[in-house]
């Protein structure tokens, strides 16, 4: 064979395989991707969503704030989800707010600890402050969790508790709030933050300046670890988006909130 | 009449002939083709930020702060080569011992239970393998020798094991391909089979253990999803074996979701390094191979 046939072939095969590579989804599907702390509320939203709207399909991914708005920017999906507010290059999407959520500093049940200053939390995530004897605490060094770089929960934690300092770099990263809290439950020595909305009796959620974790304090302002859930999409929501924000944000889906342990935005 | 028969078949045999080869050639050439494209696609996105930013500060760098523009590879580069330097400290002599056990020691029965447990390790996931590193060893780590848990050590112990169906498997064919007359004159010059297992099959099955040992470490250095679930993943270079690490794998796995314009770039970039290394590693190791083999003859 000769050399042309041969590249011939080789560009034919080529375009073969790339014209194979198509987009496309149907009218009747609705893909969210983005936080994991929204992640589980937007599964029970969509649970109900599909049993009143057969024939619709809602589905739902993780991957973190950064890479749900990532995603919706490039039209991955339609709707993506942010635990925190949105920054200077991202506010061209729409934002909705659907929901509120208490910010948690966890540790494990058998942890004397009960509560700590801001202060402390933001020394002990610097990595300054080795040790749980400063607080009263065993005599262990303190296993420091956080969240990758484009988690939601991390930078409402580095916005509402770090500000300007970063969080050591030895802290242990993990991608998920589920994984944290699975850290934390089995490690003695470990603190972490969750979303409030996930905090369960696994893990214990420390009082902040005084004032416990609960909905109550978030409510009367005195616990201020707290952030808007975001659903954000490239222009107005339309068709099944729509329709699906709109059960969300119906006093139906703001209980739904309620019942799962979030703040409804009313 | 006989002549034109024999013309007309003789011809379609040929183009059969051509047609299936045809078709080997277009199939290897795709796999070839996708491999290229890889490579030119990451070459591509990632070297232009490496000397951006400065080779030298990307690679020596110990400060990774994607959100603050610094890309420091230091702590994952050292990372990578703690973790894969542990896992053949452990594949290497368990698994080698493994296939001398095998070849040598064993009667047929106990080969014939042995060998495909082997292959069934081989062929565990390696998320289930991280799963066991989080709810088992994870644990026994913290409580017996202190620390996080998520450890180098756990992400050594879990890479070991998993590079051993490779080592094991490899070495065996290797051992099983010395000719039996190196046994048999070793024997009869009075030798005990300990001492023809390291004087002689040894040193001439050693091209093939060598390859089994490159292609663990390559697994071992490409290996993500068990090395997330339990290296603990800190960006810092770990002061011991308890401490937490982040290899180069881990890095770009944990980053890719969300990274956007000189972060993805960065991590790229990393890939360029990990192409990079495995290259060196292969070539290295094939010379020595090569080598070995020359010295021998």
């Amino acid at each position: 064979m000769t050399r042309q046939r041969f590249a011939c072939l080789f560009l034919a095969l080529a375009v073969a395989l790339l014209a194979g590579c198509r987009g496309g989804r149907s009218k009747n599907e609705l893909t969210l991707a983005g936080s994991t702390s929204i992640q589980p509320f937007a599964d029970k939203w969509a649970e109900v969503f599909m049993e009143r709207h057969p024939g619709f399909a809602v589905n739902v991914q993780g991957g973190g704030s950064s890479a749900g708005i990532q995603a919706c920017k490039s039209g991955a999906c339609e709707i993506g989800m942010a635990s925190r507010e949105l920054k200077a290059d991202e506010a061209d999407l729409t934002k909705i707010v659907v929901a509120r959520d208490g910010l948690a500093i966890i540790v494990h049940p058998s942890n004397p600890v009960r509560g700590l200053k801001v202060a402390e939390v933001k020394q002990i995530f610097s990595g300054d402050l080795a040790g749980w004897q400063a607080f009263g605490g065993p005599d262990k060094r303190i296993t420091v969790v956080t969240r990758e770089e484009g988690s939601g929960t991390r930078g409402a934690f580095q916005e509402l508790v770090m500000g300007k300092t970063r969080i050591f770099s030895g802290a242990i990263t993990e991608d998920s709030n589920g994984t944290v809290r699975e850290i934390v439950a089995h490690d003695p020595a470990a603190i972490g933050f969750i979303s409030l909305g996930l905090v369960n009796s696994q893990v214990r959620a420390l009082a902040l300046d005084g004032a416990a974790a609960n909905d109550a304090n978030i409510l009367n302002g005195s616990y201020r670890l707290v952030r808007p859930f975001l659903f954000v999409s490239r222009g107005l929501p339309t068709g099944l988006a729509k329709e699906f924000i709109d059960f969300v944000l119906s006093d139906e889906g703001q209980t739904l909130v309620r019942e799962e342990g979030l703040l409804p935005i009313r | 009449m006989d002549g034109t028969a024999k013309k007309r078949s003789g011809t379609r045999l040929e183009r059969n002939d051509r047609l299936v080869r045809l078709a080997l050639l277009v199939v290897a050439f795709s796999a070839v083709s996708v491999l290229l494209v890889i490579t030119v696609f990451i070459v591509g996105q990632g070297t232009p930020i490496m000397f951006r930013y400065g080779l030298k500060s990307f690679l020596t760098g110990t400060r990774w702060y994607p959100s603050e523009n610094l890309f420091g590879l230091w702590p994952m580069i050292v990372g990578s080569l703690y973790v894969t330097v542990g896992a053949m400290v452990l594949g290497v002599p368990f698994g080698l011992s493994c296939a001398i056990v095998l070849t040598e020691f064993s009667s047929k029965r106990l080969r014939s239970i042995i060998k495909p447990v082997i292959e069934l390790l081989a062929g565990i996931p390696s998320v289930v393998y991280g799963f066991m590193g989080v709810v088992i060893l994870v644990p026994f780590i913290r409580e017996t020798f202190g620390g996080p848990g998520l450890s180098v050590l756990a992400a050594a112990i879990i890479l070991g094991i998993m590079i051993l169906p490779t080592i094991i498997s490899i070495s065996v064919d290797a051992l099983q391909a010395v000719p039996p007359t190196y046994r048999e004159g070793s024997i009869a010059l009075g030798a005990t089979k300990w001492q023809t297992v390291k004087m002689v099959l040894l040193p001439a099955a050693r091209s093939g253990i060598i390859a089994s040992i490159i292609l663990g470490m390559g697994r071992a250095i490409g290996e993500t999803m068990a090395v997330i679930m339990i290296a603990g993943n800190a960006a810092k270079v770990p002061g011991s074996l308890l401490d937490p690490v982040r290899t180069l794998t881990s890095n770009i796995a944990l980053e890719m979701g969300y990274a956007a314009g000189e972060h993805r770039q960065a991590l790229f970039a990393t890939g360029v390094i990990l192409f990079i290394i495995i290259m060196v590693l292969n070539t290295v190791a094939n010379v020595t191979a090569s080598r070995m083999k020359g010295a021998k003859k």
